[in-house]
């Protein structure tokens, strides 16, 4: 069965919130509560307001998603 | 990514099981596809032989699912549900089925012509299971998950036909969907490198118009938007050293 793709999204960080989460505006200007992936907080990339980042949704709830990384 | 589950020689075994039930069960059915047949027939023939064989049809209730196959006909893509609908002389039915073992899964779909079929529908049956075929060949240690992609989306349009972007193959072991997505179109060298232990849906979807694609009411059938044909294959495959691993053939 083929899998749907997950969407990737970019957006603009507008607020840090405890527990490395983060309050997200999209392009499209709907707002998202985005954890960080596994993956960047290895590397330990600080992600501050203000900063654009790419999402990546889930289309079974598109008010979540998961940052995957920061674009520069 | 992070995320990608690689299988003990153990686990890769049981894989194996579920893959040559799932085989049988698509050769069987490739008898039973001809003029005359409902798909929901095809149905209860799959979800009786999976069952029979000490297997679980993975499909059934997998977010709600209906059936324990997918019969997409013609303009259908991929999740069509099976029913009443009866398949005609000059149709293609793709057929997608997932067997669940012992906590493991399988995980494969092939295109069938019915009856006799046109020029057009024939090429893209042939082309759509080629595609898979040079997919399958770069996934070997060394190479990267986009060489994958790129192998079939190169081959597709260089063939005149549209690759569905929206839906991708998966990693596949302890659950159906895992990590990584396995697109069907993308640069090559990229993604994660490829290693043994690494266990692949690899399904390409292929369309002879344009490749946009949309979801009809029952929420599930995927069709294509200028409701020309699509074609699908897929196999579960395992990455190998020198070759990758069928387990669906």
């Amino acid at each position: 069965m083929a899998k749907e793709e997950a969407v990737q999204v970019e957006g603009v960080v507008l607020e840090s919130l405890p527990n490395a989460m983060f309050r997200v505006e999209l392009s499209n200007h709907h707002l998202v509560l985005a954890h960080v992936s596994g993956k960047m907080r290895m590397n330990f990339i600080r992600i501050l307001p203000g900063d654009k980042v790419m999402l990546e949704l889930s289309p079974y709830d598109l008010t979540r998603g998961r940052i995957i990384y920061r674009v520069k | 990514m992070t995320g990608i589950v690689l299988k003990t020689a153990n686990e890769l075994q049981v894989m194996r099981l579920a893959g040559g039930i799932l085989s049988r069960l698509l050769k069987l059915l490739e008898q039973e596809v001809k003029p005359g047949v409902t798909t929901k027939r095809l149905d209860i023939i799959a979800e009786q032989m999976i069952r029979d064989e000490g297997g679980e049809p993975a499909f059934k209730g997998y977010y709600g699912y209906p059936a324990s196959i997918c019969a997409s006909v013609n303009e259908e893509v991929v999740h069509g549900i099976p029913g009443n609908r009866v398949l005609k002389d000059g149709d293609i039915a793709g057929i997608d089925v997932g067997v669940r073992l012992q906590d493991y899964y399988s995980d494969a779909a092939r295109t069938f012509a019915v009856g006799s079929v046109d020029e057009q529908s024939r090429r893209l049956i042939n082309l759509t299971r080629e595609a898979l075929g040079l997919g399958i060949d770069q996934a070997v240690e060394g190479h990267r998950l986009s060489d994958i992609s790129w192998a079939v989306q190169s081959f597709a349009e260089s063939n005149g036909l549209s690759v569905v972007k929206q839906y991708v193959g998966h990693g596949i072991g302890r659950s159906l969907h895992e990590e990584p997505q396995v697109p069907n179109y993308g640069k090559p060298h990229e993604g994660p490198k490829l290693m043994e232990g690494m266990a692949l849906a690899i399904e390409p979807m292929l369309n002879i118009g344009a490749a946009d694609v949309e979801v009809l009411e029952d929420g599930w059938t995927v069709v294509t938007k200028d409701r020309k044909r699509s074609g699908h294959f897929e196999q579960t495959i395992f990455v190998g050293k020198v070759q990758a691993e069928i387990v669906t053939e």
